[in-house]
């Protein structure tokens, strides 16, 4: 490949054109630019979803030999539309870390060796028949993540579900979504957003709640800022429980005490009702209204078990309910001053205005989280405000396949990945696609994530096998969940592509190839199925997650459920997969579809995506003359719930009187293990660190870089202390961001999670501090 | 051998216009933009002279709003 002097002048010209036009005009697309450019011989640009977050922007990777050497926003991608975040614009440099794992390890007394990765394949089959042998099927497990390609989750639970017979399937996307499918499932009967990032160019108003969208979001926030810059009638208000960037860049910050956003939406309700902004028209034809369990606990203890029992309530007796929520009373439990929550029940209630609602793990790393979900459905529902463009109640995920891998393929010990296993349909019809006896699928769900690493612990649990994920720095309590994967008669096996706290417990360490090394899917917030082709090879011995496991799966004499080869095994796992969801409400594109698109939404119905659901308009799964059809539940109607308020499972006392709020930073992504590996992004943000309250910090005489320790009832951790930076915590709380592997935040949080979704609280537990 | 860029905005309802004109001179290349109206020009001349007598012309195209240079190059 060689290129000329000046046509590498004219591209360099070219590039600084187009890079100029960026900053002046958001969101401007130079399509014809990437065609000119291939021709050029210098470098080629293939098409894939960005390795980080759960936005899905689509970025074009340039390759230039065996090499990814750049990374651009993909114009074509609708989602970012040729935007890219700091992390998205440094992708390719997480390929090439020094120290990326290219050979299979296996522990020999107290040393990891080196071996070929025959041989670790070996002894994981052989590792797995012996645990089922010695303790049973439910003692092995596998415990993956949203950063699963949809592929890797799909043979993951056919090996395990449909083989092994072990319901012991789950994926850390448990930690940061499964409140939002609680929520989706109890409100709607049906998973995943009705709306779409084209809602930003169309609503009037925007709500973040709890959402620190500038830094965890930042495409679609830009998104939003343009949509207000262009337009005068946009306001964009942050209700959260901390002082962020977003605050600074949105027209109101709002602060709530923690837990009590409960109180807040039922009181927006109250308001909404009490002066008469209800839809009338739409809650009569599309809601019923019920109430659940109260008092419902927090799961700390082991076996912990739950189950909500929904009861019909008339709409007089939730209006009832709600009287305990005047904006006054909110305004003694939340901190929210009656004047700002009527005027954001004024927001919603406006017929003349389109809203939408957006949040991540504010509300769904709550105890509470599958009623916080509910209560901000219920807002939007008694205003109708719901699946138009604009009016979205919107869940957005972290993970860049938490709804395409955990969520659809349905890598969750309860699910399938059509349905659930408790129902004898969706064992039959998963039975019959995957080849499996129909007794072979459990109809009993085993472990929620923490119980199944309490399991771990306890022994129940012998064989773990840990896929692209770092449950090390991850699991809240960590202490117990660390020393339970250390005990002596457990196996971990984990498959990454860089050295973790997690490979340091593992038993086998086996080399992953990474994003673009492989061909894939991604499944984004807003139900698009993102395919991405191997473009560069991976190093060494590298092997895709889902060609470990078929390997693994061959080992164990299930070649007949794993016939694929390895050149064509990609495509025949989609088209197997997607017959599960054959059917207008969640149909997936073609291969050959995915392949060409920037990424395709479903349903994908008679050659058409599906951009708003529920709504006959855009929506050919609702019942033919209705306008709304919410038809995940039988009748077709939402359901509206009255929901407490409850307080956190453990809230400052004399003790431990601080709150402790963890959450994330722009630079890094996740736990940081790609991201601190990105010179340009480690060099950013070198170190993790703890928010203080300028007032709390004059109280401890505690300034900037000083070491301040983080004390909980089950752990503590000394780091450097940030007064008025990025982010600013109300006074009685701190913040640290949990993606630096040196100050291992988790070991003090607490292990309390939504009795409903199992997904533990990582924003509030109660801590002191000292200066050190 | 001068090598410049620049963002070529079109006097209103002339982005058409604009494309077709810059097209058919000598020397220039462009990108034009596909979701606003904003052309990438890029000009590749073979001496000083010849890029002067380039700019002159351009200045002169009715179609064209303004022109902002963003990169520039000339090898001796």
């Amino acid at each position: 490949m060689k290129l000329d002097r000046r046509t590498f002048i004219k591209s360099a010209a070219a590039s600084s054109a187009i890079a100029a036009a960026g900053s002046i005009f958001p969101g401007i697309s130079f399509a014809d630019w990437k065609k000119q450019e291939g021709a050029s011989g210098q470098i080629s640009w293939k098409k894939a979803p960005c390795r980080f977050c759960g936005t899905g922007c689509g970025v074009l990777v340039g390759v230039s030999g065996d090499r990814a050497v750049a990374v651009k926003g993909d114009p074509n991608c609708s989602v970012n539309k040729g935007l890219c975040c700091v992390k998205g614009f440094h992708v390719v440099q997480a390929l090439y870390g020094k120290d990326r794992i290219r050979k299979a390890q296996v522990r020999k007394g107290d040393k990891m060796v080196e071996v070929p990765i025959s041989e670790a394949l070996d002894l994981i089959a052989s590792k797995i028949q012996e645990t089922i042998s010695q303790t049973g099927k439910d003692s092995v497990s596998i415990y993956g993540s949203g950063q699963w390609t949809i592929p890797d989750g799909y043979v993951a639970s056919k090996l395990f579900k449909g083989c092994l017979g072990t319901n012991n399937v789950e994926a850390n996307a448990r930690l940061c979504m499964a409140s939002a499918v609680t929520g989706f499932m109890t409100s709607f009967g049906i998973d995943e957003p009705m709306g779409c990032y084209e809602d930003i160019e169309h609503a009037n108003v925007f709500v973040t709640w709890g959402n620190n969208m500038a830094e965890m979001h930042p495409v679609l926030f830009s998104r939003m800022l343009a949509s207000r810059k262009r337009r005068s009638d946009v306001t964009v208000i942050d209700l959260a429980t901390r002082s962020t960037r977003s605050s600074q860049a949105s027209d109101k910050s709002i602060l709530f005490k923690p837990s009590t956003d409960l109180a807040v939406a039922n009181a927006i309700c109250y308001e909404i009702i009490r002066n008469d902004w209800v839809n009338w028209d739409f809650v009569n034809k599309h809601t019923t209204f019920h109430k659940g369990k109260t008092n419902i606990g927090y799961g700390t203890e082991d076996h912990f078990k739950f189950k909500d029992k929904p009861q019909d309530i008339t709409f007089e007796e939730y209006k009832e309910f709600l009287k305990d929520y005047t904006p006054e009373k909110a305004e003694r439990i939340s901190g929210v001053s009656a004047m700002d929550i009527k005027y954001l029940a004024s927001l919603y209630g406006d017929p003349t205005k389109k809203v939408t609602s957006f949040w991540c793990m504010g509300m769904n790393q709550h105890v509470r989280g599958t009623w916080i979900n509910n209560l901000v459905y219920n807002i939007h529902l008694l205003t109708g405000k719901i699946s138009t463009p604009g009016n979205s109640p919107f869940s957005l995920t972290g993970q860049p396949s938490a709804c395409g891998t955990v969520r659809e393929v349905g890598t969750l010990t309860h699910k399938l990945p059509h349905g659930v296993v408790m129902n004898e349909e969706h064992r039959k019809m998963a039975a019959e696609i995957w080849d499996v006896p129909l007794a072979n699928i459990d109809p009993k769900p085993t472990y929620h994530t923490v119980e199944m690493f309490r399991a771990l612990d306890r022994g129940d649990i012998r064989f773990m096998w840990i896929q692209v994920t770092n449950p090390m720095i991850t699991m809240p309590n960590l202490n117990r969940y660390r020393n339970g994967a250390l005990k002596d008669d457990r196996f971990i096996v984990v498959s990454d592509v860089y050295p973790t706290p997690t490979t340091d417990v593992a038993d086998v360490i086996l080399p992953a190839a990474m994003w673009v090394e492989q061909e894939g899917m991604f499944g984004n917030s807003e139900r698009r199925t993102q395919h991405f082709d191997r473009i560069v090879p991976g190093p060494g011995e590298t092997m895709s997650d889902t060609w470990q496991i078929i390997e693994v799966a061959r080992r164990l004499g299930f070649e007949k459920q794993f016939p694929w080869g390895e050149d064509e095994y990609i495509e025949k796992i989609w088209e197997e997969y997607r017959r599960f969801h054959a059917g207008p409400k969640h149909n997936m594109a073609p291969y050959a579809l995915l392949k060409k698109r920037s990424g395709v939404q479903w349903p994908f119905v008679n050659g058409k995506e599906t951009r708003w659901r529920f709504n006959a308009k855009y929506d050919p799964a609702c019942k033919p003359g209705s306008d709304f059809d919410f038809y995940g539940k039988k009748d077709g109607k939402a359901w509206i719930w009255a929901r407490p308020y409850e307080p956190a499972a453990e809230s400052p006392d004399d003790e431990y009187n601080f709150w402790l709020n963890t959450g994330r930073v722009i630079e890094h992504w996740h736990t940081g293990s790609m991201t601190r590996r990105i010179p340009v992004l480690h060099r950013a943000m070198p170190e993790s660190y703890v928010e203080i309250n300028p007032e709390d910090a004059m109280d401890l005489g505690v300034v900037t870089g000083e070491l301040v320790k983080i004390i909980s009832r089950r752990g503590s951790v000394t780091m450097k202390a940030s007064i008025n930076g990025r982010g600013v915590p109300p006074r009685g709380m701190v913040f640290v961001p949990f993606f630096d592997e040196s100050y291992k935040i988790n070991e003090v949080t607490l292990d309390a999670f939504c009795p409903i979704s199992k997904q533990p609280d990582y924003k509030k537990c109660a801590v002191r501090l000292e200066k050190v | 051998m001068p090598i410049l860029s620049y963002l070529a905005l079109p006097r209103d309802g002339s982005m058409d216009r604009l494309c077709a004109d810059l097209s058919a001179m000598e020397y220039c290349e462009i990108i034009p933009a596909d979701n606003q109206e904003v052309v990438v020009l890029v000009t590749d001349t073979p001496d000083e002279q010849t890029e002067k007598i380039l700019q002159e012309t351009l200045k002169k195209l009715p179609s064209l709003h303004s022109l902002s240079m963003t990169f520039g190059h000339n090898a001796e």
